[in-house]
């Protein structure tokens, strides 16, 4: 098969992607291993989704069947059930799917194939290794679309919006949530889930602590909580023991790679696709964009960044080039940071995290500067900067100055 | 001031605000006129958009997301479970569809999120 631009994956970014390409001319095929589009929106059945994008507040499904209702009516080939195998650097990729294995070839690539998460055996939690154990998206999936209940008492490891979510989630299914814990001093998540997903249902929040230990036979039976020190260090005699056969990990999320391994670089602090800000990596015929470049708070971003990728991908498969650009790099306070390379003329959309809370601090980027408070790592900083404020540098650094 | 968090959408504004007599005087820090309307709620009766799901028979998938259409009172959640738990509707379902008309008079309906085809297998 031959098309302009393949599009892997078909979650948020991915469709975005795909009806954009086609809206400038590429012909495009859209490839997902999952049975349908909308990747990670589907199992999230709460609501908090398209409040930038469509002025609404929707849930994940709702959302996601705005885009797949665009896509029946566009001439975009949509191949689900289907699994990218691998890409090689003379623009092939091979394809997997029920029907067998097939090769396409294709001008250029958007890649957005969306993250996976931090699993159990990364945490290295000493104890046994009993059943019971379950990472959140893995949880949502069960509940929301499966229909199974993962258990009868909880305990919530990471207070991320994931695990917040994921603790009311429970909570209404008749799970007993006896608490959620989070190594930081803060909620890793938004204010308005620890409000509308803990307080509301009474669920003990306890930072600055962690998971040491967990027991059971076949079954998880208990589970050692214990205080941690500035240095995430147990802290000898604070262990409490909760007696709980079910454990949520909602630790994190990684950018999805591995199939870009040996064709692009990626970014050392987010560990995604490295990008410019027009969402190409650093080989030229593969864009990226969504949460395998870096880890969103916000789909309406996702979908933002996925059209431009989609774009660009359609005018590089007509024969554009673009410039590389200027490397844009992580100054006082910025942890992780996205795009890192800068094409002049543009406009710049920067994403960002603080490494830590800051209470009021100045955002600075070549000569744009703007004023933020209350500053959580939890909560990522979105700003566009207008080109005339960038012009005149051969690299861009973006600093948080506590003030 | 005291001051609340709007839970209406992922901004979630801190919302300042003082009373007197009872009566909202002063109100800072919602970046829409949501907020406003939240602030009232939240002293008087709170409210929640509550998110879960459906039984379907005949589906393509055993379970239908669906979400109350506004915001209901917090103390009706758990009648609210209670009641959804009953249910099973039948394939197709629509996003949008009606699962319960006028939830416990509150004028508010809860509805589907997600389409579910009927089981072609
Ligand atoms: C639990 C949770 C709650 C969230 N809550 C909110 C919220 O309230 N509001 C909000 O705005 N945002 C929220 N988000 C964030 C938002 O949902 C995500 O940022 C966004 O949906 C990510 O889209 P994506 O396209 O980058 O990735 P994904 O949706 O993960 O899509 C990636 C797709 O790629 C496919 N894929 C990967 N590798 C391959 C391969 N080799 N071959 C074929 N297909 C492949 C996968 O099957 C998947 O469908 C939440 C996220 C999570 C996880
Ligand atoms: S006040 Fe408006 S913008 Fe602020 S959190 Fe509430 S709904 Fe969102």
């Amino acid at each position: 098969m031959k098309t302009d631009v393949l599009v892997i994956g078909a979650g948020a970014a991915g469709m975005a992607a795909a009806l954009s390409a086609a809206k400038n001319g590429a012909t495009v095929a859209l490839v997902d291993r999952d049975e349908r589009t909308g990747g990670i929106l589907n199992q999230c059945i709460h609501n908090g989704f398209g409040l930038h994008y469509f002025k609404e507040e929707l849930t994940g499904p709702e959302y996601a069947e705005r885009f797949s209702a665009l896509l029946e009516k566009s001439q975009i080939k949509v191949l689900t059930d289907c699994h990218v195998h691998s890409v090689t650097p003379d623009k092939k990729a091979l394809l997997v799917s029920p029907n067998g294995v097939f090769e396409v070839e294709c001008k250029s690539i958007v890649y957005t194939a969306g993250a996976r998460e931090r699993p159990f055996g990364a945490l290295m939690i000493p104890g046994d290794r009993p059943s019971g154990i379950f990472t959140a998206g893995v949880a949502q999936k069960y509940m929301n679309i499966e229909n199974r209940l993962i258990g009868k008492r909880a305990l919530i490891l990471g207070s991320g919006d994931i695990g917040m979510i994921m603790a009311r989630r429970l909570t209404l299914e008749g799970v007993e949530v006896v608490a959620v814990v989070e190594r930081l001093p803060y909620s890793g998540g938004l204010l308005r889930n620890v409000i509308q997903c803990l307080e509301d249902y009474n669920i003990p929040l306890y930072l600055s602590s962690t998971v040491v230990e967990v027991r059971g036979k076949e079954r998880l039976e208990e589970v050692v909580v214990a205080q941690v020190d500035k240095n995430y260090e147990p802290i000898p005699g604070t262990e409490r023991v909760f007696k709980v056969d079910t454990l949520v990990l909602s630790v994190g999320l990684i950018p999805q790679v591995e199939l870009l391994q040996n064709l692009v670089q990626f970014d050392r602090v987010s560990r995604g696709v490295l990008c410019s800000n027009i969402g190409q990596s650093t080989a030229e015929w593969i864009f990226a964009a969504g949460n395998c470049t870096v880890i969103y708070d916000l789909v309406d971003y996702v979908t933002m960044e996925g059209e431009k990728a989609g774009r660009y991908a359609a005018l590089y498969a007509k024969g554009e080039n673009f410039e590389k650009g200027i490397p844009i790099e992580t100054g006082e306070n910025v942890g992780v940071l996205f795009p890192r390379r800068y094409v002049s003329g543009e406009d710049l959309t920067v994403y960002l995290r603080s490494k830590r809370p800051i209470e009021k601090a100045t955002l600075v980027v070549g000569n744009f500067e703007r004023k933020y408070e209350d500053i959580m790592p939890s909560e990522m900083i979105r700003v566009k900067i207008p080109s005339q404020k960038l012009t005149g540098f051969d690299k861009l650094l973006v600093t948080l100055k506590e003030e | 001031m005291d001051r609340v968090v709007c839970v209406q959408c992922p901004v979630g504004c801190k919302i300042k605000f003082e009373l007197s007599n009872g009566r909202i005087v002063k109100v800072e820090g919602n970046k829409c006129p949501r907020g406003l309307s939240y602030l009232e709620d939240e002293l008087r009766e709170p409210k929640r958009v509550v998110p879960t799901s459906v039984k379907v028979v005949g589906g393509n998938y055993p379970l239908v997301s669906v979400k109350t259409s506004a915001p209901i009172p917090k103390k009706y959640i758990p009648q609210l479970m209670e009641k959804l738990k009953k249910i099973k509707i039948n394939a197709p379902v629509k996003a949008g569809d009606v699962i319960v008309k006028n939830i416990f008079d509150t004028g508010v309906d809860v509805v589907a999120t997600r389409t579910v085809l009927e089981n072609s297998k």
